[in-house]
């Protein structure tokens, strides 16, 4: 007889729709953003094909406007926001740290139901028309000029951050007051670590942004004047609040990111992670300074030189815990026994191109480079690199590692190799032409372009279809594992942490009985190789 | 396993009552500290402006009725009052006062509201509302000492609107909150060692007064020196 475990406890569309488990909560969460980054990247195909040629044959001018807004918006707001923290750090947070769930399960329901309540009116706005803004907002454009639904999409951005509030929310007091006994703050790992320093930032951040776009909102339908210059009003002072949540917002997506990673690392290289104080830490110190660095983003927008000094100084502080982290990661596989399975490559193409998007980062931090790339295709490849090349591939990456757990299944391990590498191949492909176009001086937002630049968006057009490919992989091969892949053991990866010691898929409580821990994070010393068979080598 | 028989409202994934009060009340903190970070965002917009406009600040602020202010203000410090003493009352389980006393908080937490509305009716009737019929020429016959763009003391009644309406929206859901919590204290829901809602909806309660704490002065004493 089967074991009872969450999946099969219930059954019904009434016991998911209206679940407390966490476990449940990030499956809903995991097919709707899903359904969005299919959404955005129908928009990234629209802004590849138009830019395939120098003319603007495809779309009109507005059109493209919006595309690349919608594109932009969608990516951020609906996707890479609530990405890993929504779907894995929802799913394996409670199971990390010992407990029975989050500390708040119904309000972890709540933010899903606002998620989609802020989906469904984006959906609408953009149904019916769109937004033309840019993911920006700008002012006053957004708030005199644009003829499009900026106030449908404000709002559902507005809702939007409520849902990342309370995930915030959630994760914070989890981690303090929901501990299984003996799990220190020192034996956390560092996946919980990474989240928590996310989750402040999304407590602290995401309230200016509600109440800037709520201001513009205003703007529009009340005609409010805070940010409206022919009465006073300060479009700089728009720029200052949006970046203030959004600068610490590329931490929301890039930190969850590497807490996957530091769990695939020392997993797959068999070796406790080097200085986990310091990667524990440097998470913190990433969040923290990550609050004082926005004004990089405004550089040539009027700021005064001596202020543009200091963000430019503490911008490249910022370099220093996430290269502690990098380093870490690096000092942690040597002279380990490193197998390549597939999430190890996703952590590898993590690796390297964090590395590249992160290092571009102090080119667009320093005064001087930034007059010349700024507001072109380099500033593009940049936070691509940190977001498509960080980010999304420390999502996969996770995504692999924890599928048996999250299913009970393996999936086929040659595919999955085969389709980490046409991501990695894809996306360089894509996004590295950017960088030299962006340098020779193709601004961003433009719907046509000198026919120099050709060869550069072909390639990167070239790139996209490839990386389409590898991303539509995946999905086939997860899907077709949920019925065909082999049963997964309860611990595939002989990984450590208290989610591998439960079974696979864990039981609606997560653990028979409240485990009590005994022993540090990541002691690989003391774990087995894993077994042969199941890795398929 | 046996104080979950016991007590109903332990929820089954906390370990003990101490551990689930402790959760709830942390995370109302946090939540306060959200709260902060929002009102943050038009208390920084309300510095810059009121560093660059500020005569046309001090004769918005002259225009609104120190009367009514300062009136609200008690009132919400009573409701503060009786909101602590509520607390107090699940403490010693006197279930007839706690109800009594969140009548109160809710009593005047209405009249606050009416006399806000009140207030808004007021300004918007002298064309101060920010909306596109807004007139400020009798701020400038008002205050011939000051040397000001009416157009731009409309930043000063879109900052006061947003942040009064942000406000009033508060004290909207906090009265909601505090029905059920009311419903719930008569239907003797709370004991001595059982009140952590009342605990929690206090605190986010206190939070929205001290707002007030801070609007009031901001708003309503820039420069209220006679004849400046």
């Amino acid at each position: 007889m089967e074991r009872k475990n969450y999946l099969n406890a219930e059954y019904g569309i009434r016991s998911w729709l209206l679940t407390t488990d966490h476990k449940r909560i990030a499956l809903l969460y995991l097919l709707s953003i899903t359904f969005f980054f299919f959404v955005g990247g129908f928009f990234a195909l629209l802004i590849r094909l138009e830019l395939l040629t120098p003319a603007g044959d495809l779309m009109t001018a507005d059109m493209y406007n919006k595309a690349f807004t919608m594109h932009g918006q969608i990516m951020v707001f609906f996707f890479l926001i609530p990405s890993i923290p929504a779907v894995l750090g929802n799913f394996l947070i409670p199971m990390m740290i010992g407990a029975k769930d989050l500390a708040f399960p119904r309000i972890n329901l709540l933010s899903w139901y606002i998620y989609i309540i802020a989906g469904g009116l984006y959906i609408y706005c953009l149904a019916t028309g769109g937004v033309d803004t840019g993911w920006t907002f700008y002012t006053p454009y957004s708030s005199l000029f644009s003829n499009t639904h900026v106030v449908e999409a404000g709002l559902a951005i507005f809702i939007v951050g409520f849902s990342s509030i309370l995930t915030g929310l959630n994760f914070v007091v989890t981690v303090h007051r929901m501990r299984a006994p003996g799990m220190t703050w020192s034996r956390l790992p560092l996946f919980v670590w990474s989240h928590y320093a996310t989750s402040i930032i999304m407590l602290l951040g995401t309230p200016i942004i509600a109440i800037t776009l709520l201001l513009v909102v205003l703007e529009r339908t009340l005609n409010l004047g805070i940010f409206d210059p022919s009465r006073g009003g300060d479009p700089v002072l728009f720029q200052h609040l949006f970046w203030f949540y959004s600068h610490p917002a590329v931490y929301i997506m890039i930190l969850p990111s590497m807490a996957v990673i530091s769990e695939i690392v020392p997993c797959f290289s068999r070796k406790r992670v080097f200085g986990y104080t310091f990667v524990a830490a440097s998470s913190i110190a990433i969040a923290a300074i990550g609050f004082l660095v926005w004004a990089h983003h405004m550089f040539v927008a009027g700021i005064s030189l001596y202020s543009a000094l200091v963000f430019s100084f503490l911008s490249f502080m910022v370099a220093i815990p996430s290269a502690v982290k990098v380093f870490n990661w690096t000092a942690t596989m040597y002279k380990g026994s490193i197998s390549f399975s597939t999430p190890m490559l996703y952590a590898f193409g993590f690796i390297g191109l964090f590395t590249i998007g992160g290092l571009t980062g102090l080119f667009l931090a320093t005064l001087g480079v930034d007059v010349h790339v700024h507001d072109t295709y380099f500033v593009i490849a940049h936070f691509h690199y940190v977001m498509v090349g960080g980010a999304v591939m420390g999502y996969l990456g996770g995504i692999h590692f924890w599928w048996p757990k999250i299913s009970g299944r393996m999936y086929p391990e040659g595919w999955g190799r085969l389709a980490a590498l046409i991501v990695f191949l894809g996306f360089n492909l894509t996004f590295f032409p950017q960088f030299i176009v962006g340098y020779l001086g193709m601004p961003r937002r433009y719907w046509q372009y000198p026919p120099e630049f050709q060869v550069y968006n072909v390639l990167s057009t070239a790139g996209a279809s490839i990386l389409a490919i590898g991303y539509l992989l995946p999905m086939v091969y997860l899907l077709w594992s949920l019925r065909y892949g082999k049963l997964a053991p309860d611990n595939p990866w002989q990984a450590t942490g208290l989610e591998w010691k439960t079974t696979s898929p864990p039981p609606t409580f997560n653990f028979d009985e409240t485990p009590v821990v005994t022993w540090e994070a990541y002691e690989y010393e003391t774990m087995p190789l894993p077994d042969e068979v199941t890795l398929e080598r | 396993m046996l104080e979950h028989e016991d007590r109903p409202e332990l929820r089954h994934h906390f370990a003990d009552v101490v551990q689930q009060r402790n959760a709830a009340s942390l995370g109302m903190w946090w939540f306060l500290g959200t709260e902060i970070m929002f009102f943050g965002g038009m208390f920084c917009g309300y510095l810059v402006y009121r560093r660059a406009y500020f005569p046309e600040f001090a004769a918005g602020s002259r225009s609104l009725s120190l009367v009514a202010g300062t009136v609200n203000t008690a009132v919400l410090i009573c409701s503060s009052l009786t909101v602590a003493l509520a607390v107090r009352a699940s403490q010693l389980g006197k279930r007839k006062l706690l109800v009594n006393l969140l009548l109160a908080t809710m009593f005047f937490g209405v009249c606050f509201l009416g006399i806000k509305g009140y207030e808004w009716h007021d300004e918007y009737e002298h064309h101060h509302a920010p909306t596109f019929y807004f007139n400020a020429q009798d701020l400038v016959h008002n205050n011939p000492n000051l040397h000001m763009d009416p157009q731009r003391t409309k930043i000063f009644f879109s900052l006061y609107f947003a942040l009064t309406g942000v406000h009033a929206l508060h004290m909207i859901v906090g009265i909601g909150i505090f029905s059920v919590i009311t419903f719930m204290a008569w239907r003797g829901k709370f004991t001595p060692e059982y009140h952590t809602p009342i605990e929690i909806a206090g605190l986010y309660w206190h939070f929205v007064d001290i707002v007030w704490i801070y609007l009031f002065p901001l708003l309503y004493l820039i420069d209220r020196r006679p004849g400046a």
